[in-house]
């Protein structure tokens, strides 16, 4: 960590524990459960150390059941305690996918109201250490698509510190999607941490002749291929959607009515996915401003491969970014 | 005037009322309003120009004897002796 | 300098022709003031003027048609001197010039006929196009598979600005083709009905309302005046609608986002044109009118709304509707409300009807009533209020 003129320099890792610590000290009803979070300080170190600040009673190592785990912090947060619960991969994110559903985005409306789910569960996310089809996917879009839910996307360093305490305000169940490849990457945030909004997406650079509109490792990848193109007389606007449920659409068709080209990129598969959703919206409400079909770049239709030149070949990379953007700016 | 003349001036009036009918073609017994489709607007309207044209003045408790081409044109010729 | 638009004369009118400018720059225009004769789907109408002041600049050509708000002339208001450097400024919007050929006003529809010859377009770059009323098939796309893109479309319109200004000045005016008048006010009822029936949640109520007393009423007074003067049945109708609203001011109103309620109870009257069609020109302050000065409103409009000359006030401040049947014809009418107002009144026939009274049954004159309201703006309560109202009025003509 260091200083400079009241920034930080910070990795995603710490910017993320810097958020549970925060949560913790803040409000004594929050409490982490996962897998290895205490002893091990996390399969990706990033609680390393709360269980010697905490204690026990509020770090809590689980036994190997996603289903088991995730339902007993739904049952917490039914009580008036403010679980955050991790859930290692998105791939184990499976597993209790039917607490998640048919109990924390549910109950609210079976019990007519009766019942709230403050739970915030994260889970890591995304494709780039070689963890393959076993430890890494982006499958967000399977969250987005249910109602009841408020589904996260932690795509720059601000966030990764902020959304979580703004999520363990909200009275409904929350899922943080946190990418593991980011992990070590370092940026500057402000020192001092502002507390984040959880229902707009943000415009990070202005443009005029396009808009690109991102979540997650796309963020990062798509502001670097933005401002290269900047560098070849091209100006586009880069958009972080953030909230993937529900949806800020009201950010992302303003810039498009400015702009009049898109271009959605995710990690995700590209069937049925959030860029899908991105692409039928911008149809029904702002289609007489759109000057080219909306372009997307997705997540090839496989299982994530091990060997990196593959495994970087199956999800959109800055210069696949680039060349896209310029063959709708200049039709070649 | 004659009845010929006083025909010659309701086919004159009706067709200003009524410039896409052919008056001349109404039959005898026929009902003006109706055959022409006259609203009570411009029959109020064809009132006036008789009025102005011929100088006739037709009260209201007579506009029922005045439907048809003959009615109206012997109602003419009665008020005008 | 106030910019002088092109009005709109209703929910359904797009553009209008620009014929004859009645004013020249220097003169000097006061409220009311014939300032040009606009041609639009409902006919030749005479546009008023809202500002008073001295005419500065006339931006538009005699002959150029041009979408509603489009500024025609810039106005000096009274008392203001004309600064200088303000002359120069010209509105973004340059005035099109209507070819011969180009007899409609264009709709959205009109680029489906682009369609046919399959020229691609991006939506947007359609948009535009018809915004500044460009021929997409008149363009070489660059985009991708040919399409015509924003960027052509610029490309166009810049090229067209150029030679703006001597093409403009050799327009002439179209010849009025005949049965397009009838055609295009077919389209413009077609339009405003349509959106009605689309936005508006019409409720309706009726009443039957006994004429008898106004009938005797009428014929005493129509006895003692000449032809001339005499009154028809529907003025009293009006006045009593008027007199009703007064008291039923949520009536009397349009619906923008919300509930508005207008001063002035101007009323539309509905005319039906022998070519067909109809056109609803107001009769303005109804309420302040008395029985004469109505009848005096509708000899001078009826006539020239089936000579489609009217002026732009009479076709775009109506507050509320009348739809009347005249004798002879249907008992009952139900409107469709012309949007944005909330209500129209129907009158149907007056016709021989049994009419029970204090336990006796009768045979008297009789209406029925009908009125549709906007649901968003009111509820039956108001309405039924009304026309309870109405009949009141109807049953005293004297206090008319």
């Amino acid at each position: 960590m260091e200083k400079n003129n009241d920034k930080i320099t910070i990795t995603y890792r710490e910017a993320l524990r810097q958020g549970i610590r925060d949560a913790l000290q803040n409000d004594e009803r929050v409490f982490l459960m996962g897998e290895d979070v205490g002893r091990y300080g996390g399969a990706f170190a990033v609680s390393k150390g709360l269980l010697q600040e905490f204690g026990a009673d509020r770090i809590m190592d689980v036994p190997l059941s996603e289903s088991g785990f995730v339902g007993a912090g739904i049952g917490a947060a039914m009580t008036g305690m403010k679980p955050i619960v991790e859930v290692m991969t998105i791939n184990f994110g499976l597993l209790p996918m039917d607490q998640i559903i048919n109990n924390a985005a549910t109950l609210q409306h079976m019990s007519g109201g009766q019942l709230q789910i403050p739970i915030v569960i994260r889970m890591g996310c995304g494709i780039g250490r070689q963890l393959a089809a076993q430890h890494s996917h982006s499958w967000e879009p399977f969250y987005a698509h249910v109602p009841g839910l408020i589904v996260l996307s932690v795509g720059t360093h601000e966030d990764a510190r902020g959304m979580l305490r703004t999520a363990l305000q909200s009275p409904d169940p929350v899922v943080i999607f946190e990418y593991t490849s980011m992990l070590n990457l370092e940026k500057e945030i402000p020192e001092n941490s502002a507390a984040v909004n959880i229902t707009e997406a943000k415009v990070l650079r202005t443009g005029k002749d396009l808009s690109i509109i991102t979540y997650g490792t796309g963020v990062y990848k798509c502001l670097e291929a933005a401002a290269e193109l900047a560098t070849v007389g091209i100006d586009a606007e880069v958009i972080d959607l953030r909230v993937l449920r529900p949806l800020d659409e009201k950010t992302f068709l303003a810039s498009v009515a400015k702009t009049h080209r898109v271009l959605v990129v995710e990690d995700a598969w590209r069937s049925i996915s959030i860029s899908s959703e991105i692409s039928a919206r911008i149809m029904e409400k702002v289609f007489y401003d759109l000057d080219a079909p909306v372009q997307r770049l997705c997540g090839v239709e496989v299982p994530i491969p091990y060997p990196l030149h593959l495994e970087e070949a199956s999800v959109p990379q800055k210069n696949d970014i680039i060349n896209a953007v310029k063959k709708m700016i200049r039709h070649d | 005037m004659n009845e010929q003349e006083i025909k010659k001036t309701i086919f004159q009036l009706l067709k200003r009322i009524a410039p896409d009918t052919e008056p001349s073609e109404l039959k005898a017994d026929e009902n003006i309003r109706e055959t022409l489709a006259i609203d009570s607007f411009d029959t109020l309207q064809f009132i006036v120009a008789l009025n102005e044209q011929l100088g006739i003045d037709i009260p209201e408790e007579d506009y029922g004897k005045i439907n048809t081409l003959e009615a109206l044109v012997s109602y003419i010729s009665r008020k005008k002796k | 300098m106030i910019e002088f638009l092109m009005p709109s004369l209703g929910a359904d009118m797009e553009a209008g022709t620009l014929i004859e400018w009645k004013k020249k720059p220097g003169d000097t225009v006061k409220r009311g003031d014939i300032i040009a004769e606009v041609e639009t789907q409902k006919g030749l109408i005479e546009i008023e003027v809202f500002d008073e002041g001295i005419i500065g600049e006339l931006l538009i050509p005699e002959g150029a048609k041009v979408p509603v708000g489009t500024a025609l002339a810039l106005i000096n208001p009274s008392g203001i001197a004309s600064e200088p450097e303000e002359e120069e400024k010209i509105p973004e919007k340059k005035p099109v010039a209507l070819q011969p050929t180009e007899e409609r006003i264009l709709e959205p529809i009109s680029l489906e006929k682009t369609e046919e010859i399959h020229t691609k377009a991006s939506p947007f770059a359609k948009r535009i196009a018809f915004e500044n009323q460009i021929d997409l098939s008149l363009i070489k796309g660059t985009g991708p598979e040919g399409a015509i893109t924003k960027e052509d479309v610029e490309k166009t319109l810049a090229q067209r600005d150029i030679t703006e200004k001597e093409k403009t000045q050799e327009v002439a005016v179209a010849p009025e083709k005949p049965g397009t008048v009838a055609e295009s006010i077919r389209t413009a009822v077609a339009a405003a009905m349509s959106k009605s029936n689309r936005e508006i949640p019409h409720y309706y109520l009726g009443k039957r309302i006994d004429m008898t007393n106004a009938l005797t009423w009428l014929k005493e007074v129509n006895s003692k005046r000449t032809v001339k003067e005499r009154l028809l049945p529907v003025v009293l109708l009006i006045k009593a609608t008027a007199q009703s609203l007064t008291e039923f001011p949520d009536l009397n109103a349009i619906w923008d986002d919300g509930l508005q309620q207008k001063k002035d109870i101007n009323i539309g009257f509905v005319v039906s044109l022998r070519s067909g069609g109809i056109i609803v020109p107001a009769i303005h302050q109804a309420s302040l009118k008395n029985v004469d000065e109505i009848m005096e409103a509708l000899n001078d409009i009826i006539p020239r709304a089936r000579a489609l000359k009217l002026r732009s006030s009479e076709l775009s401040d109506s507050t509320v509707t009348i739809t009347n049947i005249g004798d002879g014809g249907a008992d009952t009418i139900f409107g469709v409300i012309y949007p944005p107002q909330v209500a129209i009144i129907g009158f149907g026939s007056i016709s021989e009807q049994p009419f029970a009274q204090d336990g006796m049954l009768g045979i008297r004159s009789s209406i029925f009533v009908t009125l549709a309201g906007d649901h968003r703006a009111t509820d039956g309560l108001t309405g039924s209020g009304f026309l309870v109202s109405l009949n009141k009025y109807l049953q005293n003509p004297e206090s008319l």
